[in-house]
């Protein structure tokens, strides 16, 4: 009985998801937004990733920016110096930044902790340091300009409104998938690895392939919402994707709750929200709010802020019951 | 390679080996002690130029206290640091206690960036600029004071830590908290020293180093990263190991900036630190899972 009722109340809050999401872009509901909306779809797809990895396997990784950022280079590079399709870009780019996940993954697990957060964080930035490069090759000092919008047949995605449903079409499409990775057996071998690698291991559960594979995934995920972000700004830059980059990242999966997937529409949304609308009146002081909210997140709720509001819905749903209220 | 421009590239790779030496032993103290890789490290050296530069050219102190008391500040902020952030949590996993430290670092960068100043500072030169010639090479006097300190630190830090009590318990505490408790030493009172030590020592490294380079608020993040590759070389075991570390990468990135062929530029002179960290890491990725595992 408590099981259904919980399905009906999530596929209520699906539903007032989807419809609030169709909505948003019109004019009459929040269409001065949807610029901010895009690029939370965006980040959203990113942040999933990184709450796979982060959330349900255990690893850190604070190097996220530079599969978002190679998404976003390579699409730049081929469709704008080599004149490739840019839907064709966007799959070379997925197929490349995923290769690459693959062959870092082995040797980069062999690591834990605090020396993996430290090999993943030298990664990102020798990644930042090559992207700088490719700006000088392939475009200005500061960036890649010109890169073409995406289409389908003669319908271009040259206005922000149709851009807005390319992107959530994407990130809605990832975080269906994860869903249902997370509730399948893999979802529950990526928990058990969570909870102790020797004792996953001992049922069975080859571990560094699981742990290889979601890695993969995760720079999957980046590469395509870097892709979407070069397709959507025309403009790539190396900024987006250095160390900070890769902070603000993790800020996102851990406010939207690092085991939780939905949250990471939270995640984002909170993120750009709080720095785009409200923190651009701080001025600069944005960097001190989110090390705050950093620091304050893992010490009072280390299993994020979504996942804490859900907790606190559903006791107070429970007590509410438990009066008889409820039919 | 004429022997002046060798003597000249060794003395400069010695000199910035020397800083990064001083941020790997404020790794290291905490790292043996506390099993945290404190990503704020960086802020503390930072937190040093900056503060002796607010305090000499807005408050107008002397040079000398201000320096002395830019160094407490650091060690104020390490206290700071450990008592609010890290010893709150309780069962707090390897991946919140990493996020809390940048969250430290984001914090005091900003801090910094705001009440401090946002431009790019120096401090005057402790000795005057004229320079020094030593077999040929060019030696900024500064460049005498930061190796010089860099061994002070170092020989006053192993004096402390196997001469004292307290740097014997601290000692104790990185080789086994469980059993140093059983005889009576405080691991969260280790853990506190251990963290003002490190500050301390990274605003000691600040001080000398500002007058030598432009320092800015945003500065910690890449020394912290270097330092870091400094006390990786050495395995987080030894202060001295450290030591060795950090004059090593200085003198690694110093050379290959001078040889300037193929990829070895100036653009890419940070990433040799990188790259030196992957490897260190991957060559050690046995040793350094058995050692989590048995810790």
């Amino acid at each position: 009985m408590i099981a259904r009722l919980k399905s009906n109340w999530s596929y209520l809050a699906i539903a007032t998801l989807f419809a609030f999401l169709i909505l948003a872009p019109f004019d009459w509901f929040l269409g001065q937004y949807t610029t901010l909306m895009i690029v939370i779809g965006i980040y959203t797809i990113v942040t999933v990733g990184l709450c796979l990895l982060m959330g349900y396997t255990g690893q850190v990784s604070l190097g996220q920016a530079a599969f978002f950022g190679m998404g976003a280079y390579i699409s730049a590079i081929l469709s704008t110096t080599y004149g490739f399709n840019p839907w064709l870009a966007m799959l070379v780019a997925a197929v490349a930044t995923g290769a690459f996940a693959y062959i870092i993954g082995y040797p980069i697990f062999r690591l834990k902790g605090n020396y993996l957060a430290m090999a993943t964080l030298g990664l990102g930035l020798i990644m930042w340091i090559v992207f700088k490069q490719l700006n000088q090759f392939f475009g200005e000092p500061d960036g890649i300009s010109g890169i073409p919008y995406l289409s389908i047949g003669g319908f271009v995605f040259n206005t922000s409104f149709r851009r807005y449903f390319l992107v959530w079409f994407f990130c809605l499409a990832v975080l269906l998938i994860s869903q249902n990775i997370v509730r399948s057996r893999t979802g529950r071998a990526l928990r058990a690895i969570h909870g102790s690698e020797a004792a996953a291991e001992s049922i069975g559960i080859n571990v560094d392939q699981f742990k290889v594979k979601i890695l993969v995934l995760s720079a999957v995920y980046a590469s395509l919402a870097g892709s979407l972000f070069a397709h959507h700004l025309r403009y790539v830059g190396a900024q987006p994707f250095d160390f900070m980059a890769s902070v603000k990242l993790v800020v996102m999966a851990v406010i939207g709750g690092l085991a939780s997937v939905w949250g990471a529409i939270f995640g984002a949304g909170a993120t750009h929200v709080l720095s785009d609308e409200l923190l651009l009146r701080f001025g600069d002081w944005d960097v001190i709010i989110y090390g705050l909210i950093l620091v304050l997140v893992m010490i009072f709720m280390p299993e994020g802020l979504f996942v804490r509001l859900k907790d606190i819905l559903e006791r107070l749903r429970l007590r509410y019951r438990r009066r008889g209220v409820e039919p | 390679m004429a022997s002046e421009q060798f003597v000249q590239y060794l003395i400069s790779g010695i000199t910035s080996g020397s800083i990064y030496a001083l941020v790997g032993l404020g790794f290291t103290i905490i790292y043996a002690v506390t099993k945290i890789i404190n990503f704020a490290q960086g802020e503390f050296v930072m937190l040093g130029g900056l503060v002796s530069f607010t305090l000499i050219y807005r408050a107008g102190i002397p040079l000398v206290p201000a320096l002395i008391l830019a160094i407490l500040i650091a060690a104020a902020v390490g206290a700071a640091m450990y008592l609010l952030a890290i010893r709150p949590p309780k069962k707090a996993s390897v991946v919140s206690l990493i996020i809390i430290t940048i969250g430290v670092a984001m914090f005091v960068r900003g801090i910094a960036g705001q009440v401090l100043t946002k431009e790019f500072i120096r401090l005057p030169s402790f000795s005057g600029e004229k320079s020094i010639s030593f077999l040929g090479a060019s030696i900024d006097p500064q460049a005498l004071w930061i190796i010089g300190t860099m061994v002070m630190v170092t020989i006053i830090l192993h004096l402390f830590l196997t001469y004292t009590m307290v740097g014997k318990a601290l000692k104790a505490c990185a080789i086994n908290p469980v059993a140093s408790s059983l005889v009576g030493i405080n691991p969260k009172t280790m853990a506190l020293i251990a963290f003002v030590l490190a500050a301390a020592i990274g605003g000691i490294g600040g001080v000398v180093f500002a007058p030598l380079t432009l320092m800015s608020y945003q500065g910690g993040v890449m020394l912290g990263l270097k330092g870091f590759v400094a006390a990786a070389i050495g395995g987080f075991k030894s202060p001295v190991a450290a030591v060795i570390g950090g004059l090593l990468l200085g003198i690694i990135e110093s050379f290959a900036v001078a040889a300037n062929w193929g990829p070895f530029t100036s653009a890419y002179k940070d990433a040799i630190a990188l790259v030196v960290l992957l490897l260190i890491l991957l060559i050690r990725s046995g040793k350094l899972a058995e050692e989590e595992r048995a810790g």
